[in-house]
Order: structure tokens, then sequence, then C-alpha cells
């Protein structure tokens, strides 16, 4: 790349109309895959409240004394913005794992002429279990 | 109507007309006046039924650039409108935009039936072989590219002299230490084997995948999928024998050879070829394994 010659911004705009099923499954399974890994560290820092909860640390909740880990979580689940994000972490879970069962099938040689296919059908079923799940998520939210 | 003797009369007519009758002349002028209107009005008609008649003309964006001239460093889009005849393929118009309006156009062909692989272009947004893709099943107006990530050396020129380095690295010829006995024997392969390789052979280095795959963009050092279909064409031939498979396995196992694939399938939309790039990949990172894994 470093050796190409640069054609401007014209040329990547008719490229980016161009992708096929096969590089949006793969920019999907990167973006979902970074998404996961952000989580990931959210997700260790709310669990951490877990040892000094263990040592009886307390926090004051709605006006009682609740100890830490059961109130950091009550109050974040009390918040709308993260009601809403946790149904787009299934979302980008359940795409991640579905695209990525759809690699492992790729990586095994089966079903290779069928892959824009299955990349379809992991969307679908993403999409299906990502509705479903909404009256769970955000029940009492609103 | 002829038009070499009328004139021919004239101008002699002409002459002695300035001569004695002035008046003559006038009249004779004027009928020359008159006719060369009739004329003009006659070919423009003409023109007028021609262009009604191929309303379908095509509209082309060919990319131009030249380093080299003055007024081509700024790369731009030239615009060309070329008549459109059942079964034109983008190749073909090309060629009329050429010999019709620019004569500096410059593009590879040669064969031009998808067989030499010289004019692989990025037309609409997609690389594709401009001999055998065909302006109907295009949108209007065509936007003709050269190869991306590749360096253009002209117009739709780029440089190629990589992509046959890759190809060249994964020694794409024949080889085997295991001869038949006998000295005029044929080295024969049998039809399973032959049907396993088919699709394979069928490259013909048009560089369409290797301007397609993102990873050869981002790593110069990448094989690409042309160089790994054509090791795969060779480290499957059973006539090779082990020893030699040993050595291209080798060679494909690299850092840069098949583990950078992706599994994007770019290369195996693009090619004209149909050739399964990415199944064969898979396939040589499976023998890769299997040959590194030991369980004893």
């Amino acid at each position: 790349m470093s050796q190409s010659y640069n054609r401007g911004l014209i040329e990547d705009f008719s490229r980016w109309r161009e992708f096929e099923a096969g590089m949006w499954a793969w920019i999907f399974h990167k973006f979902t895959g970074w998404v996961l890994i952000g989580y990931l560290f959210t997700h260790i820092a709310v669990l951490s409240t877990a040892i000094p909860a263990a040592n009886g640390a307390t926090m004051m909740f709605q006006g009682s004394e609740t100890d830490v880990f059961t109130g950091t979580i009550v109050s974040l689940e009390g918040l709308l913005l993260v009601r809403i994000l946790e149904v787009g972490l299934l979302a980008v879970a359940v795409f991640h794992m579905l695209n990525g069962t759809r690699l492992l099938l790729v990586d095994l040689g089966i079903g290779l002429e069928a892959q824009d296919k299955s990349f379809y059908a992991s969307l679908i079923l993403t999409g299906a279990i990502t509705v479903a799940s909404v009256p769970t998520f955000i029940a009492g939210a609103f | 109507m002829s038009t070499q003797t009328p004139t021919q009369t004239e101008e002699s007519s002409e002459t002695d007309a300035e001569a004695d009758a002035p008046s003559k002349g006038d009249e004779r002028r004027d009928e020359k006046r008159r006719r060369a209107a009739e004329e003009r009005a006659r070919r423009q008609a003409e023109e007028a039924e021609k262009a009604a008649a191929d309303e379908e003309t095509v509209e082309l964006k060919v990319f131009r650039y030249d380093p080299e001239v003055e007024g081509k460093q700024e790369p731009r889009f030239d615009t060309f409108h070329v008549p459109f005849t059942k079964g034109m393929t983008v190749l073909d118009a090309l060629m009329y935009s050429r010999d019709t309006y620019d004569s500096s156009l410059t593009f590879r062909h040669s064969c031009r039936q998808a067989v030499c692989g010289s004019d692989a272009m990025f037309v609409n947004g997609g690389q594709k072989l401009a001999c055998k893709t065909q302006i109907s099943e295009l949108e209007e107006p065509i936007r003709v590219e050269p190869l991306p990530h590749a360096e253009v050396r002209k117009d739709l020129v780029v440089d190629m002299e990589h992509f046959y380095d890759q190809m060249e690295a994964v020694e794409p010829y024949f080889q085997t230490n295991e001869y038949p006995d006998g000295e005029l024997e044929e080295q024969r392969q049998t039809r399973e084997n032959r049907e396993k390789i088919k699709m394979s052979t069928r490259c013909i280095w048009c560089s369409a995948c290797m301007s397609s795959c993102n990873i050869a963009a981002g790593d110069n050092e990448y094989l690409g999928p042309a160089a790994i279909n054509k090791a795969y064409r060779f480290a499957m031939d059973e006539r090779e024998g082990e020893d030699i498979k040993q050595k291209r396995l080798e060679i494909i196992e690299q850092e840069h050879g098949v583990w950078r694939c992706q599994t994007q399938f770019s290369c195996t939309e693009v090619c004209p070829k149909d050739i399964p790039l990415t199944e064969h990949i898979q396939e040589l990172k499976r023998e890769a394994v299997k040959n590194n894994l030991k369980f004893w």
C-alpha cells in the first residue's frame, strides 16, 4: 500500500459501494470483536466491586445501606442508557457468535459456496434474537 | 450525387465568369451557395437521423493520468459517449473511445477473449476483466479506473511487477524427483487428481484478485490469492511427489503465506475465471496444519 499511487477520495467512495457479503461479514466481525473487548473491560470494572463488597464495604443506595456490588449493579440497571446498550451488547455478541460459527465452517472448508447466504442468515438470526430480547431488557425501564 | 464533375466545371466557369459577365458569375456563386446550404441541411438531417436511430449511446468516465504529460499530471476523469452496439464490452467501448476521440487513451489489451489477462480494470467499483464485461450489465455512467492498490503508470495501465514477483515466489512450474521408469514414459496424472486441480489451472494472471484483496493492500509481502492458487495447483498435483510438496508447503506456510488470508472472499467474487480462490487457500491452510501437527 505504501508504494501505491494515491488516487484520492473518489476511488474509495466507489469501492465502498461494491463491498460483497464476505467483506461485510469481515468488517462486522472486526467491529463486534472490538466492541466486545471494550465491554470486557467495563465488565471487569463492575465485577471487581465484588471484592470490597465481600470485605463488608457498603454504599448509600436509595436511602439505605447496601453492599457496593449490589448497589453498583442495581444503580446501573436503573439507567435507561444502560438498558438500551444492553440490547446492543446482545446484538453484537450474538452476531459475533453466529459469524464465528460461520468462520469455523469456512475454516473447515464446509459450504464455501454458500458463505454469503450463511452471512445473511446470521444477520437475520441476530436481528430476530435482538428483537425478541427487547421486552426482557427494556421491561420497566420507561 | 457526384461531387467531382460539378466542382471542376464550377472552377473553370468561374474564371471566365469573372472575365466577361459578372452577373453570370454572381448567379453561379448564388447557385453554389444554395447548393452548399442544401448539402449542409441534408448532412445535418442525416446526422440527426443517425442520432435518433442509435439513441443508445453509453457514457464512459475514464480515469486519465500521465506523470510525463504536463496537462495530465493531475488525475481526472474524461467523459466519452460511445454508440452502443449489441454485445459491446467495456473493452470495445474503450477501443472506440481511443480510436474516435483520443488516441492517447492508454490501456492494456491483447486477445479480447478473456485469455491473456491483460485488461483487468476497476469498472464501476469492482475489479473486472474489460473484455468479458458486458456494457448492458452495467449502470451508467460507467466508471473505468486502473486497478486499485497498484501504482498507475499511465491512464488505465498499472505496474504489475509486484504481482509477478509474488507469482514467481511460489515457483509456478512443475518440479519432480520421481520419474517414470522408461526414458520416454509420460508422467501421467489420474483423472481424479486432474479434476481436483482443474479450476486452479485456469488462472490468467490478470491480478484482479490481488487488487481486490484487502490484506494484500496492507501487506506488500503477502503472497496474494493468485500466487497461493498457483502454489495450490502444484502442491495438489500428485505427480510432483512428497519431497517437492514438502518444499511447496514450506513456502505456503511462511508468515506472509496462507495465514494472512482472513476469508473476506473478495478474490473469489472478482475472479473472472471463477476460480474458488478462498476454498483453495483454506485447503492449503488445513494441509499446512496437518503437515505440522504431531501427536507423538
